[in-house]
C-alpha cells in the first residue's frame, strides 16, 4: 500500500492547477459567450471560418498549439514582446503562461457548449422582448444569458476540467517548472520518469479523480438548479 | 392611426400589401400563407420590407426611400404572439412589468392594476409560465404587451392555440381591451367567428394581396362559391337590436326586420344591436312559411342571386327587408327541385344551435 500522504511539493503542483485552471475559465468565459452568441446568432460570410479557427485546438495536436503559443506569445514572439514591452507583462514560462495554453485548449468546448445552449433558445422569445422595448443589449442580458445559464455552467466546467488535465500544449509553452508552471498532469508525468516516482504518480492521479469528479457534480447541480428557473415552457 | 404600403418577396411568394387602420379592432383576415403574419412581422419591425412606408399617427416607423428603420424596441407596438411567448424565467409578475420597464415615466398611460383586473390575473402574479394553462398564457400574453403603453397592439392568431371554451373566456377580454384602453388593435386571424365579433374593419388578404377591404358586413360575405373545403367558412353578417333574454330557455331574442332570431346565452347589454355571423351552410330555405318545425328563427327574402358551377352546393343571396343579405347554401339538386330562381321570395330557416355564440358582438348603440 502507498504513502496517501501528499508532499508539500505535490500540494503545491495541486494549488497551481486549481489556480491555473480557475484563471484559465473565468478570463475566457466572457469572450466564449460573446463568440458563442455570435456565432449562434448571426449569418456572415466566413462563418465557417471563424468556426474552424475556434474547434481548430481540439483537433490540432496539443504540442503544436503549444508550440504556436511559444512563437506567438514568446518574449522575441511579436504578441510576447508587444505585451512586455506595453504591460511589462511576461508569459512564457510563467503560471499566466500556463493559464493562456489551458484557455485556449478549453475555448472550443467552452463555446461549444454555450453556443448550443443559445441556439435552443426560440428566437420568438428574444423578439418579444423586443417587441416590449428591450434593446439587443437588454434582450442579451434579461432573456438569452439566463435561458442559456445551464449551457454556460456546463461550459465553464468542461472548459476547467480540460485546463486541469491539459499537458502537452503547458508544456510545451511554459515547461515544467515546480513551483511556477507545474500542474498535476506535469508533475505526474514528472513522477513516471524518476525512478521510485509510482507512489507519488498514484497520489495525484487519485487527487485528480476526485477534483474532475467533484467539478461534475458541482455542475450537475447548478445546472439543475438553474434549469428548473429557465425550462422552457 | 396607421398607414402601412410594403414589398416583400420571398421564394414562391410575393407580398403587396397596403392598409390603413384606426382606432377600434382592424382584423387582418385570410387563408393561412396569404402574408397576414408577413405584415404584422413587418409592422413590429421583426423583418424588413424590399420597399415600403409605414406611418403611426405622425411617426414614420419606416421609409424604405429615406432608409429609415426604427428598430422593434423604440417602435412602442406591443405583439401577441400565437403561443404567448412568456419569458420562462421570469414569473408572471415579472413577465407583465418587464416591459413597463423599459416605457419611459412619461409614456406610461396604462396602469398595472386595472390590466390585471381586466384580465382577471390577479391571483396568478406569483406562478411561472409552465404552469399556467393556455387560455392563463394568453391573457399573461396581452396584459405584457399592454403594460407596455403601446401605439398599437398586434394580435397574430392569439386564439388559434387554444381549445373552443378557452377561446369564448378570452374574446371579452380582447372588447374590454378595445373599450377600455382605447388601444388600437390589429388582429390576426383566419376564425370567421372572431373577426366577425371583434372587427370594426376587416382587410382580406390572398396570396399576398388585399382583395377587399371594410365593414365586416360587406367584406366576409362570400363573393362567389367557394370550394367544397371552404364552405364552411363563408358567412353573412347580420345585425339586430335586442328585443329581450328569455331566463327560462337561456336564449336571446333578436328583432330583425325580416323576423325574430334566436340566439343561445344572454346578452350582457340591454340595449344597442347585436352582431351576429351566420353560416351560409346553416340556412335551410324554404318556400312559403313552414309550420311545426323546430326552427324558430325564419327570416323572410328574395333571391337576388344564383352562384352555381359543377360542384354539388349553390349559393343563394337573399335581400333582406332593411338592406342586409343573407348568403344560404344548398345542393343544387334542393335549388332545382322546388325551381328556386332570381326574384322569388322565399324563408331562411336558421337553427339556433348552429350559431355560434363566439361570433355575437354587442355594438354600441349607433354603431355598426
Amino acid at each position: 500500500m502507498p504513502d496517501l500522504a501528499l508532499s508539500p511539493e505535490e500540494w503545491t503542483a495541486i494549488r497551481l492547477s486549481l489556480r491555473i485552471a480557475g484563471l484559465a475559465t473565468l478570463a475566457s468565459l466572457p469572450l466564449a459567450i460573446l463568440v458563442a452568441h455570435w456565432l449562434a446568432r448571426s449569418h456572415f460570410r466566413g462563418k465557417v471560418l471563424v468556426d474552424g479557427l475556434v474547434h481548430l485546438p481540439l483537433v490540432l495536436p496539443p504540442v503544436v498549439t503549444g508550440y504556436v503559443l511559444l512563437v506567438l506569445f514568446g518574449r522575441r514572439g511579436p504578441v510576447g514582446a508587444w505585451l512586455e514591452q506595453t504591460f511589462g507583462l511576461v508569459l512564457s514560462f510563467r503560471w499566466t503562461g500556463a493559464a493562456l495554453a489551458c484557455a485556449v485548449m478549453g475555448f472550443p468546448l467552452m463555446v461549444r457548449a454555450i453556443r448550443l445552449a443559445i441556439e435552443a433558445i426560440d428566437p420568438r422569445l428574444e423578439q418579444a422582448a423586443g417587441t416590449l422595448g428591450a434593446s439587443p443589449a437588454w434582450v442579451f442580458a434579461t432573456v438569452t444569458l439566463p435561458l442559456a445559464l445551464p449551457g454556460i455552467i456546463a461550459g465553464a466546467v468542461l472548459c476547467f476540467a480540460k485546463a486541469l488535465g491539459e499537458f502537452g500544449a503547458t508544456i510545451t509553452f511554459v515547461s515544467n517548472i515546480p513551483g511556477e508552471t507545474q500542474t498535476i498532469p506535469a508533475a505526474i508525468y514528472a513522477y513516471t520518469q524518476m525512478p521510485g516516482g509510482d507512489a507519488g504518480a498514484f497520489r495525484l492521479s487519485i487527487v485528480a479523480v476526485i477534483i474532475a469528479l467533484g467539478a461534475l457534480v458541482v455542475s450537475e447541480m447548478l445546472a439543475r438548479r438553474s434549469g428548473m428557473r429557465a425550462q422552457p415552457e | 392611426m396607421i398607414r402601412f404600403d410594403c414589398q416583400l418577396d420571398r421564394r414562391d411568394f410575393r407580398f403587396r400589401v397596403a392598409f390603413e387602420a384606426e382606432s377600434g379592432i382592424t382584423a387582418l383576415f385570410g387563408p393561412s400563407g396569404s402574408g397576414k403574419t408577413t405584415a404584422i412581422r413587418l409592422l413590429a419591425g421583426l423583418e424588413q420590407p424590399r420597399q415600403g412606408r409605414i406611418v403611426a399617427g405622425d411617426t414614420v416607423l419606416l421609409d424604405t426611400g429615406q432608409r429609415l428603420c426604427i428598430p422593434p424596441h423604440r417602435r412602442r407596438i406591443g405583439l401577441v404572439f400565437q403561443d404567448a411567448q412568456l419569458l420562462p424565467h421570469l414569473d408572471v409578475r415579472a413577465n407583465l412589468t418587464y416591459g413597463r420597464f423599459f416605457t419611459p415615466q412619461s409614456e406610461r398611460r396604462i396602469a398595472v392594476e386595472p390590466v390585471i383586473d381586466v384580465l382577471g390575473i390577479g391571483h396568478l402574479l406569483a406562478r411561472r409560465p409552465d404552469s399556467l394553462s393556455g387560455g392563463e398564457r394568453q391573457r399573461v400574453a396581452i396584459g405584457r404587451a399592454l403594460l407596455a403603453s403601446p401605439r398599437l397592439l398586434l394580435m397574430d392568431e392569439p386564439l388559434a392555440s387554444l381549445d373552443a371554451a378557452r377561446k369564448r373566456e378570452i374574446l371579452p377580454f380582447i372588447e374590454r381591451l378595445r373599450d377600455e384602453f382605447r388601444v388600437p388593435i390589429v388582429y390576426v386571424s383566419h376564425a370567421v367567428e372572431e373577426v366577425a365579433r371583434l372587427a370594426s374593419r376587416v382587410i382580406r388578404l390572398e396570396n399576398g394581396a388585399v382583395t377587399a377591404a371594410g365593414s365586416p358586413a360587406d367584406v366576409l360575405a362570400p363573393v362567389a362559391l367557394a370550394s367544397l373545403a371552404e364552405r364552411f367558412d363563408a358567412v353573412s353578417v347580420l345585425s339586430a337590436p335586442i328585443r329581450q333574454y328569455l331566463p327560462d330557455y337561456g336564449v336571446t331574442v333578436l328583432d330583425h326586420p325580416a323576423g325574430e332570431i334566436v340566439v343561445p346565452g344572454q346578452i350582457a347589454a340591454h340595449q344597442g344591436e347585436v352582431r351576429i355571423a351566420i353560416r351560409a351552410a346553416s340556412v335551410t330555405l324554404a318556400v312559403g312559411r313552414p309550420a311545426q318545425v323546430s326552427v324558430r328563427t325564419i327570416l323572410s327574402g328574395r333571391i337576388t342571386a344564383i352562384d352555381r358551377n359543377e360542384s354539388p352546393f349553390a349559393m343563394a343571396t337573399l335581400a333582406l327587408p332593411g338592406g342586409q343579405s343573407l348568403k344560404a347554401y344548398a345542393t343544387r339538386l334542393s335549388f332545382d327541385a322546388l325551381g328556386l330562381d332570381i326574384g322569388d321570395e322565399v324563408q331562411a330557416l336558421i337553427k339556433s344551435a348552429t350559431i355560434d355564440e363566439r361570433s355575437l358582438a354587442v355594438l354600441p348603440a349607433g354603431g355598426r
